[in-house]
């Protein structure tokens, strides 16, 4: 099912956690919505869910009018971040809750209920542990029996608010990893809020960035990440450095004197070399040097005295030999110009 | 100071013993405190009840039953059975009615019912009493209207009842408004999008998550409402034999001398305040007991 929003605005007292926003997600995507908090981004969800309820502007299921309709008749399935699973309910009647509050004439026997159940307990991996009770269960666990709960009622929907938030590293890889599978088995159009990019663009179909109850962009994971619209896109996405800068016929380049465009560039952009290339490059002096990970991150102060941080690949670091207050080149191999600041 | 804290526990592993070295006082003075206390209950609680139930039986068994048997003063037990069984349901929905609104929602005036909900706690009882009889009274408000219309409230049941629900109106509702307050909505919503109707969420899902504290709130409620004395009294108008309530009915033998009578009725109410005793620590140990069995299953979690 396509869900539409339209125009949507809202607002909490004085705060406008959505200002006229639009989004249309096409059948079977799963869709990430990345902000920082605040941005809007778990109320534009709570909104298409009819959790929440906009000031103006519509919401269309598949292209019919549900503005006005309720969580309940909405049919769609919810996974709270913090489970909201309920805690007097072993974890076979939580998964249950949604068949067994159906109206008797389009309610299923118990054995299909029991059947049911039991198929999704498959699909999480749970199936031991049916009988215990929300507390006792891990964190990952309890995240799995509320995204079976929200699925046994076969939702048109399938909205996540931040799924993986309050879960440790390794649990959230593992589970993201294990969503994006589900997803591709069964289509089921989903939304999902997060503020971790990583998360949102290795999972996500498509993502739409948000900021300050508007959408910046929305796009493939690749679009946003290496065509971003905004600064703060581009900022939002990685780490990046600010400089000043202006364009020299066509060619970018970072002058800190000028003061009329914003140059960003991504710390893996930036090259540390011994000698200046003749193209554009500044002087810098190395203040740091964490050399544990995969990728190499050195601080430099730059020669007009901001702090730089760039980023290489260990082989390279082990050619160049760097030290701690050594001066060197830095070579600018990629930029981002944009006119206006963040 | 960070550095010489772990220097100064070493080999005091149980936590206990951490504490009684860190938090506790000497031998002599944890004596003292304890004796203050144990005296202080033995006089201020202990004795009084052992003289209630010892002049209950001072002239043997026989007495004690004549004295409850009497027309009054069943009379007396049934008025307090009635008042508390209408005061008690009609507290009961409205407190769940009243904390669920301000527990889980925001509306204008909130701060306003909370405090209206608690204005009973503040008010002498006699005060409250005297509401009524103003309000209801012959020479009150309503009541030529209500003389017109052969209603009696005052110097009758109807006030009785009124004047129990007004004094027991906040136990549940207080007992049940941070207990919800606490919980937040999410299970709730949870439900409501599963497809939930507002009964089925309230009865399924919000009504088990708050059973222990309620049924807590309801002993106290009735605790409350049977042993009230103040502004039954005011509106009471102590009619034998229909219009006393067991507290009043105890106040007026022991001010005509029939000590025995009045102490074997006071019996019945003392036994009920054991009888809720027990009831309420048995609620007590029954909630903690599952907060404990969630408590470790959380910390074996996080062991593994």
């Amino acid at each position: 099912m396509s869900i539409e929003a339209k125009n949507i605005s809202k607002k909490f007292g004085q705060f406008a956690a959505l200002d006229n926003v639009s989004l249309t997600i096409p059948s079977g995507e799963l869709v990430a919505l990345l902000g920082p908090s605040g941005s809007g981004k778990t109320t534009l969800l709570r909104i298409i869910a009819g959790l929440e309820f906009a000031d103006s502007g519509t919401i269309l299921f598949d292209g019919e009018d549900t503005t006005h309709r309720t969580a309940r008749d909405r049919r769609v399935g919810f996974v709270f971040q913090h489970y909201a699973l309920f805690r007097h309910m072993t974890v076979f009647e939580n998964i249950a809750f949604g068949l067994k509050v159906r109206p008797r004439s389009v309610r299923p026997s118990k054995e299909q209920i029991h059947a049911k159940v039991h198929e999704l307990l498959g699909l999480i991996q749970l199936k031991n542990l049916s009988g215990r009770y929300p507390s006792q269960l891990s964190g990952g666990q309890r995240q799995r029996v509320a995204l079976a709960r929200a699925l046994a009622v076969e939702p048109s929907v399938l909205l996540l608010d931040e799924p993986f938030g309050s879960l440790d590293a390794k649990v959230r890889l593992e589970l993201r990893r294990w969503l994006r599978q589900l997803h591709d088995e069964v289509h089921i159009t989903s939304v999902f809020v997060t503020h971790d990019q990583e998360e949102a663009l290795e999972v996500s179909d498509r993502v739409a960035v948000m900021n300050e109850g508007r959408i910046e962009q929305v796009g493939s994971p690749d679009e946003v990440y290496h065509h971003p619209n905004t600064p703060f896109v581009y900022n939002f996405l990685g780490s990046v450095n600010l400089f000043h800068g202006r364009m020299d016929d066509e060619i970018p380049a970072i002058h800190e004197a000028a003061t009329g465009d914003f140059v960003y560039v991504r710390p893996h952009l930036l090259e540390i070399q011994r000698q200046p290339n003749g193209g554009s490059n500044f002087r810098a002096v190395i203040k740091h040097i964490n050399s544990a990970g995969p990728l190499v991150k050195v601080e430099a102060l730059s020669e007009w005295g901001a702090p730089v941080q760039v980023e290489m690949s260990q082989e390279k670091f082990q050619e160049l030999q760097l030290a701690k207050e050594e001066t060197v080149f830095i070579i600018p191999k990629e930029l981002k110009v944009f006119h206006k600041a963040i | 100071m960070a550095t010489t804290l772990p220097l100064s526990t070493r080999g005091l592993l149980p936590a206990q013993r951490v504490a009684t070295a860190a938090t506790g006082e000497s031998a002599v003075v944890r004596w003292v405190l304890i004796g203050v206390a144990v005296l202080f209950l033995a006089l201020f609680i202990f004795l009084p009840l052992a003289i209630v139930f010892s002049q209950a039986f001072a002239k043997g068994i026989g007495p004690y039953w004549a004295s409850l048997r009497q027309p009054d003063a069943l009379s007396a037990i049934r008025l307090t059975l009635l008042a508390a069984g209408i005061a008690v349901p009609l507290n009961l929905v409205f407190g769940v009615a009243a904390a669920w609104a301000i527990g889980k929602f925001e509306f204008f005036g909130k701060s306003l019912l909370i405090t209206l909900i608690d204005l009973p706690f503040s008010v002498s009882p006699v005060v409250s009493g005297l509401i009524y009889v103003l309000l209801f009274g012959l020479q009150g408000v309503l009541g030529p209207w209500l003389a017109r219309h052969n209603l009696q409230i005052i110097f009758a049941v109807p006030g009785i009842v009124l004047a129990t629900i007004f004094v027991t109106f906040p136990f549940v509702a207080r007992e049940l408004i941070p207990l919800l307050q606490a919980q937040g909505q999410e299970e709730e919503e949870a439900a409501l999008a599963l497809g939930a109707s507002g009964w089925q969420t309230f009865f399924r899902v919000s009504l088990p998550n708050i059973k222990w504290g309620l049924l807590y709130g309801v002993i106290l409620c009735n605790a409350r409402a049977m042993g009230e004395f103040g502004a039954v009294s005011v509106v009471s108008g102590h009619i034998r034999g229909r219009t006393n309530t067991m507290p009043l009915h105890v106040e007026i033998l022991y001010n005509e001398y029939q000590f025995s009578a009045a102490f074997a009725v006071a019996s019945l109410l003392a036994l009920l305040a054991l009888a809720t005793l027990l009831v309420k620590t048995l609620v007590e140990w029954r909630a903690r007991r599952q907060l404990a069995e969630s408590a470790r299953w959380d910390g074996e979690e996080q062991i593994a």
